[in-house]
């Protein structure tokens, strides 16, 4: 399996990165190296094996139920491209 | 022509009922200030990491319980990838191939009284965007900016997915009055759908009727209440058969419910949407869940609609489809628990005033039970009044709307309008005499044969008494004087 410049464009479109055509180039060419290195693993055969999600054993760590209240909101909005009130503001959205 | 089946399959959204958010401590709570309840982790600042909430998984295993799902005892959160304002990471956390629970069902009641099986694909756990509000005109058309309030941001949802089991817009709604209440009674969601606690969006594909193959599918989304999903899909089965009768077909699409001009509307085409590159959420470890905890919910599962129906048919001799119609809100069925528990007389009449009286005034006043003044207390109350003959159950008909509007007390509404019942015989005996006099001519038909007309008689008494008359004593008085 390879990756074809127009994958490499279609998925760079869907993260929104405008790439030059020399950049979308130098991607591909990386992108299929990164997968031909994944692909030693079909010399194995994988069938009775688990997949694996996450490269530590253990399960996720879980939360109590409760309520704190995060100190610096004002920080939080501050972050924003543009503020009314207490609400951020974008371009209308369609 | 072609006969059509209709294929649909729904997918419901519901928030579940903890206190603070999915993967922070965020406050859960809605109609707050925009904002003031939003953290790094659900602003989606660079660096802050999510920690899954307990309770969320808790309820999503009591909700797998209640809809016979098998519980996964390893499950796996999945980046949902696009973008979209009211979503600051650029990613949904929700599951994907390894969900938290699959493979249930539930029965639906048909019109016809038979029971049918939807089954129910999965109900996987995700957390919720945030929310927009278009600024600057009514609409989003003419709208100049857009607000983004990000309290919502990361609450706990759970999706449940139907099997396209469903071929009706009848049965969509008896599925989502189905879930509603399962939700409800196992303590779950609030499942309002006003305050966007349950969410819908329906899959709908036509066929003609013999074919195994399903149809093209379109989804429909926008759909703002029970009702409007009801219609909606009605109206998508009825623009389905005419693209198919008029030789087109039908294309693979989003489609948005336009509750106003009864239409549904071409969003966006399916492929382009839907190519979110799910991939396993680096930031969480796989969700492990031990029968030690399963069991634990399952004896914490209270107790639910199905097991409710079962026992007022069992402890209080209530018709099956009584039963049914007092478990589909649960406010309403708690509510007469309560008052089942005050009652002493036959609880059969408790069920008579919530299903026709109440139930009738919630729907044409359009409310819930709790936005009423009713209180189990002076629903047994009134009862008592009628059961003592202060009252008749004509007046009670109309004390119980004032009761609804005031929560004014019974007792009082027969004190201060003084709608009290005539009992006594000689006073009753008077009134009689006096409408039978006032009406020669039928008097005279009923002597001649026509003894249908003491229902007549029993009218006008009761129109001369303003409703006050006890019926059975002016029957009986009827019955002497008429033999004269």
């Amino acid at each position: 399996m390879t990756i074809s410049i127009n994958d490499a464009g279609h998925v760079a479109n869907l993260a929104r990165l405008d790439l030059s055509a020399q950049e979308l180039a130098t991607y591909t060419e990386q992108l299929n190296q990164i997968l031909a290195y994944a692909q030693e693993l079909n010399k194995l055969n994988t069938d009775q094996v688990e997949p694996t999600y996450h490269s530590i054993e253990t399960g996720t760590i879980l939360r109590e139920d409760k309520v704190i209240d995060f100190p610096n909101q004002a920080g939080l909005l501050q972050n924003g491209p543009d503020v009314s009130g207490t609400s951020f503001v974008v371009p209308r959205i369609l | 022509m072609t006969e059509y089946e209709a294929v649909i399959g729904l997918e419901i959204h519901t928030h579940l009922k903890t206190r603070s958010k999915m993967f922070c401590a965020c406050s859960t709570e809605f109609g707050k200030q925009p904002n003031s309840s939003a953290c790094p982790v659900c602003t989606g600042q660079p660096g802050a990491l999510p920690v899954l909430n307990q309770e969320a998984v808790n309820l999503a295993i009591r909700c797998g319980l209640a809809l016979n799902c098998t519980i996964n005892k390893k499950s796996v959160f999945a980046r949902k990838n696009y973008f979209y304002p009211d979503l600051p990471k650029g990613y949904q956390i929700s599951q994907f191939d390894l969900p938290v629970t699959s493979n249930g069902f539930v029965n639906i009641q048909l019109p016809d009284g038979a029971e049918k099986r939807i089954g129910i694909t999965r109900a996987h756990l995700e957390e919720d965007a945030g929310k927009l509000v278009h600024q600057g005109a009514e609409g989003i058309e003419g709208a100049t900016a857009s607000h983004v309030d990000l309290n919502r941001s990361s609450v706990p949802l759970l999706e449940i997915v139907s099997e396209p089991d469903i071929r009706s817009a009848e049965e969509a709604r008896a599925y989502l009055d189905k879930i509603k209440s399962i939700l409800q009674f196992a303590g779950v969601s609030d499942a309002n759908m006003e305050e966007g606690k349950l969410r819908c969006d329906a899959n709908v594909s036509i066929r003609p009727a013999g074919q195994k193959e399903f149809g093209v599918k379109v989804e429909i989304k926008n759909m703002n209440s029970f009702r409007a999903v009801e219609r909606a899909i009605k109206i998508e089965i009825e623009r389905q058969k005419q693209v198919l009768t008029t030789g087109q077909t039908v294309a693979q699409e989003t489609r948005s419910y336009d509750e106003a001009a009864g239409r549904t509307v071409s969003m966006r085409s399916k492929e382009e949407s839907h190519d979110y590159r799910y991939f396993p959420e680096p930031d969480l470890l796989p969700l492990l869940i031990d029968d030690a905890w399963i069991d634990r919910v399952k004896k914490e599962l209270p107790e639910l609609a199905e097991q409710r129906i079962r026992r007022y048919q069992d402890e209080h001799g209530i018709s099956a489809y009584d039963a049914r119609v007092l478990t589909l809100d649960k406010a309403v069925s708690d509510f007469f628990d309560a008052a089942a528990k005050l009652y002493a007389g036959d609880k059969k009449s408790i069920v008579n005033w919530l299903t026709t009286d109440v139930l009738g005034y919630l729907k044409t006043e359009n409310l819930e039970l709790s936005q009423t003044k009713l209180t189990p207390e002076n629903l047994v109350e009134m009862l008592g009044l009628i059961d003592n003959q202060t009252i008749s159950g004509k007046i009670g008909k109309e004390l119980i709307v004032q009761i609804l509007k005031t929560g004014a007390s019974a007792r009082q509404l027969v004190e201060t309008s003084g709608r009290r019942q005539i009992t006594d015989e000689s006073t009753l005996q008077k009134i009689v005499q006096e409408v039978l006099a006032a009406n020669p001519q039928q008097l005279a038909q009923y002597r001649s044969g026509k003894t249908a007309l003491k229902g007549y008689f029993v009218g006008e008494t009761m129109k001369k008494t303003k409703g006050q008359a006890a019926p059975q004593l002016v029957n009986q008085i009827l019955d002497r004087l008429l033999k004269i």
